[in-house]
This record gives structure tokens, sequence and C-alpha cells, in this order.
């Protein structure tokens, strides 16, 4: 029988990278995040891998690109702050489909902000925080388990789509005790390509929804490696055929495997006629809500997002054809509040329960703003 | 084909550069240094950030990374810790390796973590259309300093020796005989190493400035710059202006970031695991 353990929800995401074979760390302290850095630096170098504190976030981005570039699986954890000053690599990584892992904890902004506090509103600049187009995906746990499972899944899909996976976190979870059962080595599902050694510089050379080959230095032929926009070559180009093409293949490389990327949980929708849209920390406070609220005999249901970027649009749309009452619980000043009202049409009731000061919501809380409908 | 050609990725070319560049010239002596330590071009890594100096790797027929501005060193150093046994080469210019990526270049020095680095002095943003740099003298008319440039230069020599680089040297496009030579000893060296080339602009840098031609701006980088035992012989007041060239500081005794982290921390860390981990051989 295996034994529950308690830990705090910055080791569980930890232990879950360390799990997925993550070999290369290198990060910058920032709170809340600081002890996921802080067991890397203990662990790794146990293991016969490397931790690295970089000068600061940018670098350390960089480092972790260069790592990855090199055959490594790569993590990094940060918050708000450092979340801004990661964009610019971040781009890169999507530029020169870069697999990697970023945890992003969560606190209250924006520029130094509420350090200490939780908040859900780094959600679009998770979508759009770099410059240009850009396809991202973006995970997001809320329970303990999903924590370490989510943590897994952000490698595998990163490993799968050579794309960066962001993992956003809430401060209360990061620096939660919660008691977790650690799955057995032999059940987790680790994504695993297989071997390929790189004959020529065709590098980027595929067909529109292909899964791209890793592209990796020391792997036989020597290749080229830009950030500027390139050609199959990897060199170069602005010539506007080529362009065309390369964006649309870094595009639907992501949104050609839409559901196998998105993932959702759906509690109580069965019947129900309000939906809750949340996710997070809220979603924790929504369920609670929701199991209240049917005892008292309101039909409600939560639909809690895990894949937040790319957007369950066609989950969601379904359940639309089912309730027409539609609350969205969040700890911002609105941010998927506009995805809902944009796929869902002018006869559903929208209502939003919104705040950004730090606080999470209490079941109570929500309960009231349900009965609202 | 002669040896050095081999490490000449000949079909990017034209290169991006104006006629008179001294780019070229360092392109030749780093793949000439590279020939002659006979260094395998598979296991060769050259990493550039952004301006002028940021295309030279391009053209090298080895593992190439064009990176964003200044962070070069920061992806570099990623590389170099994932693959300690890999040869790895920065190449910057002024205001990258300087300005934006001022930080990176001094924990790099202080990590005294094993990366060449080339960089490329031009006084000048030359890709950007000519505004002034860290390296821009004084007084000197810019694209963004009409009126004079205020601003004192970095010594980038004195810079890095504060920030414990553990080679240090300088050169100039003038000398590339020299330049080679001096690129050769640092890649053979351990540590972090700097090699300064002091390059020509006379497009973005020169135009403005009455030095239109390259023969002109070379002839200034000339009387600017004298060998390291003809400076030592200076009297202080001669010193001003004056740059030595060739290896300024070497310290061969320091051990490089990689080689410390494998042979000091990783034995220290897995003798800190708890036996009774050990002996369940638990995953951690």
């Amino acid at each position: 029988m295996r034994r529950k353990q308690v830990l705090q929800g910055n080791i569980i995401i930890a232990k879950a990278a360390l799990a997925a074979k993550c070999n290369f760390f290198a990060g910058y302290p920032i709170t809340p995040s600081s002890e996921i850095a802080q067991f890397m630096s203990r662990e790794l170098p146990r293991m016969g891998y490397d931790f690295i504190q970089m000068e600061d976030e940018i670098a350390s981005l960089g480092a972790c690109i260069g790592a990855s570039l090199s055959g490594r699986k790569v993590l990094t954890a940060t918050s708000g702050p450092g979340f801004s000053l990661m964009q610019e690599h971040l781009g890169m990584a999507v530029m020169a489909e870069i697999p990697l892992v970023i945890v992003n904890v969560m606190r209250g902004g924006p520029s130094t902000g509420l350090p200490t506090k939780p908040s859900q509103s780094d959600i679009m600049q998770a979508r759009w925080g770099t410059h240009g187009d850009h396809p991202i995906i973006a995970l997001y746990p809320a329970f303990a388990d999903e924590l370490y499972s989510e943590t897994i899944r952000a490698y595998n899909l990163s490993e799968k789509f050579w794309n960066p996976v962001i993992i956003l976190l809430d401060e209360v979870l990061a620096k939660a005790h919660e008691d977790i059962e650690l799955p057995r080595k032999n059940d987790i599902p680790i994504y695993k390509e297989k071997v390929h050694r790189i004959k020529d510089l065709n590098i980027y050379d595929r067909e529109i929804g292909e899964n791209p080959p890793r592209v990796d230095f020391f792997k036989g032929y020597p290749i080229h490696i830009d950030g500027l926009e390139h050609d199959k070559h990897g060199w170069p180009t602005s010539e506007p055929e080529t362009v065309n093409k390369m964006q649309t293949l870094r595009m639907q490389k992501i949104y050609h495997y839409i559901d196998e990327i998105v993932k959702f949980k759906e509690y109580y929708m069965e019947d129900a006629e309000i939906m809750i849209f949340s996710f997070g920390v809220s979603a924790r406070s929504s369920l609670a809500a929701v199991k209240i609220a049917r005892e008292q005999g309101i039909k409600v249901g939560l639909f809690q997002a895990l894949t937040i970027w790319p957007f369950p649009k066609i989950p969601l749309k379904k359940r639309f054809k089912q309730v027409k009452k539609v609350l969205t619980v969040e700890l911002n000043m609105g941010q998927t509040k506009y995805e809902i009202e944009s796929i869902s049409s002018d006869d559903v009731e929208k209502k939003a329960l919104l705040r950004a000061n730090g606080i999470p919501f209490t079941p109570n809380e929500v309960l009231d703003k349900i009965r609202e409908f | 084909m002669r040896d050095y050609e081999k490490y000449i990725r000949y079909r990017t070319f034209p290169t991006p550069w104006c006629p008179g560049c001294g780019n070229g010239v360092i392109l030749k002596a780093i793949a000439m240094s590279f020939s002659e330590l006979d260094i395998k071009s598979k296991d060769i890594v050259v990493v550039s950030g952004i301006g002028c100096s940021g295309r030279i790797p391009t053209f090298f027929n080895t593992n190439t990374l064009h990176t964003t501005h200044g962070r070069a060193l920061s992806f570099a150093t990623g590389i170099k810790l994932a693959r300690p046994d890999k040869f790895i080469v920065v190449i910057s210019g002024d205001g990258d390796g300087l300005a934006i990526g001022g930080n990176h270049l001094i924990h790099a020095a202080r990590r005294n973590i094993g990366i060449k680095m080339i960089l490329v002095n031009n006084g000048i943003y030359g890709m950007t259309g000519g505004q002034v740099s860290p390296l821009t003298p004084q007084k000197f008319i810019t694209e963004t300093t009409p009126y004079g440039n205020i601003e004192p230069k970095f010594n980038v020599a004195d810079l890095l020796k504060g920030a414990r680089a553990s080679f240090i040297a300088r050169e100039t496009i003038n000398r590339p005989r020299q330049l080679k030579e001096v690129i050769e000893k640092s890649f053979k060296h351990k540590g972090f190493s700097v090699v300064e080339v002091i390059s020509n602009c006379h497009i973005n840098l020169g135009r403005k400035n009455k030095m239109r031609d390259p023969i002109s701006i070379t002839k200034w980088i000339a009387s600017r710059t004298v060998t390291k035992t003809q400076y030592e012989k200076l009297a202080p007041e001669e010193r001003n202006h004056r740059y030595p060239v060739g290896i300024l500081f070497e310290d061969k005794d320091r051990l490089e970031y990689s080689d410390l982290y494998y042979k000091h921390i990783v034995p220290e860390a897995q003798a800190s695991i708890p036996q009774r981990r050990k002996q369940n051989g638990k995953q951690v």
C-alpha cells in the first residue's frame, strides 16, 4: 500500500517534473515560486544533472532553451514579474520550436503587485504576452493530484509539439500543503519520440498539421537555429510565401491536435441549468458552492478548464446548447469572461464573479452569485 | 579548397554586410582557428545575438544559433552546462554584448564558464542605422547623438577584469594574422575568454565623423592601438586614448564552471543522499 504524503504545491510540481525526466533547471528566485528552485538545486545534482541560478529570468529561459537544444528536458519556475521578463525568450522558443516547461506561480499584479497573495491575472499574458502571432499551450491545475498529472502532461505536450508549455498555478495552491498519493513510476505516461538522426539541413521541412521532429544540436549534421523567420533549412528569410507557410505550420501543429491538448473536467453538468466556468483555486471554491447549491435543489454544474490555452471552445459550445445561464468565476478583473462572451450567443445569460484584491473566493460568495440568476 | 574552408557554409552566401566591413576578417580568423585546432564541426556551436556581428554564425558550417538581442551568452551557458564536452563560441557586438547584454557578460565572466567570446567592437549600432553605442568615442556624431556623444565609453578589458574574467585579449582587424593567433589562444583557454576585436564601420560611424572609407577608418584604428609592450613604455599622458592589443590578462589556474560543478557539486550532492532512500531505491 502506498502511503499518502503531505507536500507543498510547489514541491509536487518539482517532483512531477523529475518524474517526467526533467534534467535541467535554470531559474531566478521569486516569491511565491522559489521552493521549486530550492528543491531542484538539492535534487538535480544528486542525479548528476544541472541546476543553475542565473542573473535574471531572461537569462534563465535563455539557458533553458540552450539546454533544450542540447537534448535536455528543462524546467524553469517564476512568478508574474519574472514571467514578464521571460516573454522575450518565450517568443524565441515558439519561433525556433523548442520544447520547454515554464511554471508561473501567479501573484497579484501589475508590477511588483501583491507578492504573497493569489491572483489569476496572468491568463491573457500567457496567451499574448510575447509579441507576434504564436501558438501556446497553457495548463491550469486546481487540485493536488492535478498539479502532479498536469506537470507530466506539460512535458509530454511540449515534447510532442516542440512548443513551450506554461503551467499556470495559483499562489495558494503553490504554498498550501496537501495530502497526495504519488503514482507509481510505471503508471506515469511519458511521451517518447523515436530516436532520429539529423541527416541534412531541412530541419523544419514538413507538411501542415504534421508533428515536427525535434531540432537538436549534436544529432549528427550541424544545423542552424534562428530567432528570425526562417525557411525549412532554418535560414533567415522574408520571402512572403515561405513566411506564410512557416507561420501556418507553427499554428497548425497545435490547432490540428486541439482535441488532444484540450482537457477539462465537468461536475454535475448532466442536468445543469446554470454552468459555472472556472479554473484553479476558484474552481475549488466553485465546486464547494455547487455541492451546497445541489443540496438546496439548484441545478448548477461546474466546467473546470485544465487546458486554458488553447481555450476549450468546442466543449463549451456544446454545453451552451444545454445551459442558458453561465457564471464565470475568476480572481481577476475579467480575462476569460471575454472569451466566454465571444463563444456564447446572446440568449445565454452571462454573469461573472470577479475580484483581484488577493483574497480567494469563499464557496458562499459563489453561492450568492449563483442565486442572482 | 583550403583547410579552414570546411568550416564555412558557402550556401548561405552572400553576406549581408557592407563592402569593406571587418566582419569578414573576423569570420576567416575564427574559421582558421577552428582549423588550426582541428575541432570537428559537429562539436562546435557558434551562438550570436542581434546586429551585424550577430549574422556571422550563419556562415559557419557548424551548429549555429542566432538568438535574441544581447542574450547569446545565456543560451551558450545552457548549452555548455548540458554538454560540457562541446566547443562553444559566442560572437557579439559592442551594443549587443555591453549595452543590452552587459549583465550576462559580467556574470558569465564571474562564473568563468567555458565559453569563447568574440566581442566585435565597431563603436556603433550598425544594423539599426548608426546609433550611439557604449563604445562610441566621446564627441562623435551618430544618429542619436547629433550634437556629439557626451558619454564616456567602457574600457572593456578593465570591466572584464573587475568581473573576474580569466582570459582577456584585444586585437584589431588591421592585424588579421595576429587576430587569428589571439583567437586561437583564446580557444585553447579552458575558462571564459573574451577577445575584443576592434573593427571598422565606415558606413555608419565613419560617414558622420570624416572617415567615409575603410582606409581612413582603419588608419584611425591603427593610430589608437599599440602593442602591449609598446603601451607599457608609453608615458601616462601618451596613454590617453590609446589601447594596448594582444593578450592582456590570462589566469590559467582558475577552474572552469562546469568542471567545478561536475567535480565538486555533483559528488557532494550524491554523498548527501539519505542512506534510507538509497537502500529503498525510492524515486525522489
